[in-house]
């Protein structure tokens, strides 16, 4: 296993983010993988466990470190500011994580029932690609997906790695209701619903599992680093739990 | 306590549930943390404990046994039994007395703290609705008519004061009265008063990490025009009317990051968003500044109609703002204590 520092060959730069967060940007001359150095850096400031820092938010090439100032150790003679002291910890952490070796990623299997009831838009999805639907959802279950990042609602996994040929444009006209557990394909994109919200997106498929479960010891199915498989069902296999 | 009529939008809120950003979960809590924290400290509460914010207009809730409460914030000219609640101070109310709030005149949310803490359920560690993910508060929604909500233990202090403050109303030569408080009040921190006056509000922000990239134009018009609030305004962000802010000319798209609550963004062409206490987690539009955290309770009562005026600071005064008001929080959770245990 390769340690982070070899992931790609990567840069940062820290800033304030407004006066109680500070961002560490990523750079490389390839951006893609960059996020797998963000979730790999996000995972050692978390588990450095310092009392001062609420929040750590990884994206695509950077990680984001929402901090406390009054719990800062400042040590006020020396007129540092918090940012300059919270900004001087994360740099110390960083340099420390760099010789540390990237985890091995989790491998989550999410089973899908592919058209139907369940994916509306299978059938012109298909179409589109110019496949059979049969073999659209093979193509889609056959990749192995990666979680770059989460954001944009609650537990919503932006997903990268599907295959070129089945991309597809958003609807014209959003659904109201997209039901919790679809699948969908926006753009070069998949991803899936953890909640029940208005959407876009083309659905081709649904999963029985609850991405968000605030009742459950581990609320979230997924987080970012991830690597995710489909793994189709039958319709009468679809039972709503997880 | 029951609620009768919900008013506009009537959440349980307490300080937010921090550390679940990475899946996707804001932050949340009282977007005015400072009346929030001043009405549970007045109720002998931790100063995190959940009680209700009021929007716009307030509710219409019945004591169903005695209360010791406090009301901060907005001013929605709360009714106790036709006479006017006052507000800033622990309030001892009697078993089956109604009270009613009506619209904000000034700010634009009330919070009401009740001894013991509202006893929602948390989730993900906070008792905090959070609309959008459906989680926290009552079913993860703003309170309904009907709403019942059972409230914690009262702390030993508050169990005194609400004792003294009985006696008080029992012993009014005018006949027994279903209220009582102590002509004592506690004032908003001193960073906070005179910033909101009927001609506008003044938020302090620092620059954002596009500044530079916005035209001259732009950043002039941010810190001399008036900008007013737009009606679409919420929790996960107040929107703003005002002069174009340009940014120069770049094709350049920001990949999605992390963003935070007082984050000015503004996207191409469009006007610009302070983002609240329940915005998204990641964005991607330039930040052209932020209100300083110290502001952020200002933010909290801007209401749409209201004019805002931006001042420019740097990061160090911005954070020694921050340090300031929670040094005024110490100080003002150390009178109160005196107060109580003086009784």
């Amino acid at each position: 296993m390769n340690s982070v520092s070899e992931l790609v060959g990567w840069t940062y730069s820290l800033a304030p983010l407004g006066d109680r967060a500070l961002v560490v940007t990523l750079e490389s001359k390839s951006e893609s993988g960059l996020w797998q150095v963000a979730a790999a850096l996000a995972e050692s400031l978390r588990s450095a466990r310092l009392h001062w820092i609420a929040d750590v938010v990884p994206a695509y090439a950077s990680v984001t470190v929402v901090y406390d100032m009054a719990r800062l150790p400042i040590h006020e003679t020396a007129g540092a500011i918090p940012y300059e002291a919270a900004a001087a910890e994360v740099h110390r952490i960083l340099k420390r994580s760099r010789e540390t070796e990237a985890a091995i990623p989790r491998v989550v299997d999410i089973p899908v029932c592919y058209g139907g009831l369940y994916g509306p838009d299978l059938a012109a999805c298909a179409a589109r690609a110019g496949m059979e639907e049969a073999a659209f959802a093979e193509r889609h279950a056959s990749a192995i997906y990666r979680v770059a990042m989460i954001g944009f609602m609650p537990g919503f996994p932006y997903l990268t790695g599907l295959p070129p040929e089945l991309g597809q444009p958003r609807l014209a006209s959003p659904r109201s209701v997209v039901p919790a557990g679809s699948v969908g394909i926006a753009g070069g994109q998949t991803g899936i619903y953890p909640l029940s919200t208005p959407g876009g997106w083309q659905l081709i498929g649904r999963t029985p599992f609850r991405l968000f479960d605030p009742e459950r010891s581990e609320p979230f199915l997924l987080r970012a680093g991830d690597a995710l498989r489909f793994v189709p069902i039958r319709a009468e296999d679809f039972t709503c739990e997880s | 306590m029951r609620i009768l009529k919900p008013g506009l939008h009537t959440t349980i809120q307490d300080l937010g549930r921090a550390g679940w950003r990475a899946f996707g979960i804001p932050e949340g809590g009282a977007m005015d943390s400072i009346a929030l924290r001043t009405a549970n400290l007045l109720v002998g509460n931790d100063q995190g404990a959940a009680g209700l914010e009021l929007t716009l207009t307030g509710p219409q809730l019945v004591a169903e046994k005695e209360l010791l409460i406090a009301v901060c914030g907005a001013g929605m000219a709360p009714f106790i039994d036709g006479e006017p609640l006052p507000l800033e101070r622990p309030v001892w109310i009697a078993a089956g007395t109604v009270i009613t709030f009506g619209p904000a005149a000034s700010g634009c949310r009330a919070y009401l703290a009740a001894a013991g803490g509202i006893a929602a359920e948390a989730a993900l560690g906070s008792r905090g609705t959070d609309t959008r993910a459906g989680i926290g508060g009552v079913a993860g929604r703003p309170l309904r008519a009907g709403d019942v909500l059972p409230l914690g233990s009262a702390s030993p202090q508050a169990a005194a004061w609400r004792a003294t403050l009985a006696a008080r109303a029992a012993a009014k030569p005018q006949g027994r009265r279903s209220w009582a408080a102590p002509g004592w009040f506690a004032p908003p921190p001193a960073q906070l008063r005179g910033r909101a006056t009927p001609s506008g509000i003044r938020l302090r922000v620092m620059p954002g990490a596009e500044y530079g990239q916005f035209r001259e134009a732009a950043r002039t018009a941010l810190l001399r025009e008036r900008f007013r609030v737009a009606p679409a305004s919420d929790r996960m962000g107040v929107r703003l009317e005002g002069p174009p802010l340009p940014l120069e000319d770049s094709d350049q798209e920001l990949l999605s990051h992390g963003v935070i609550a007082g984050t000015i963004q503004v996207p191409r062409g469009g006007a610009p968003i302070i983002l609240g206490a329940d915005c998204q987690t990641t964005g991607g539009y330039p930040k052209l500044a932020h209100v300083i955290t110290a502001d952020l309770p200002l933010l909290a009562q801007c209401k749409p109609g209201d004019d805002i005026a931006f001042e420019l600071v740097t990061l160090a005064e911005a954070q020694r703002g921050y340090m300031e008001q929670e040094r005024d929080m110490r100080m003002l959770a150390a009178a109160i204590a005196l107060r109580m245990r003086k009784n």
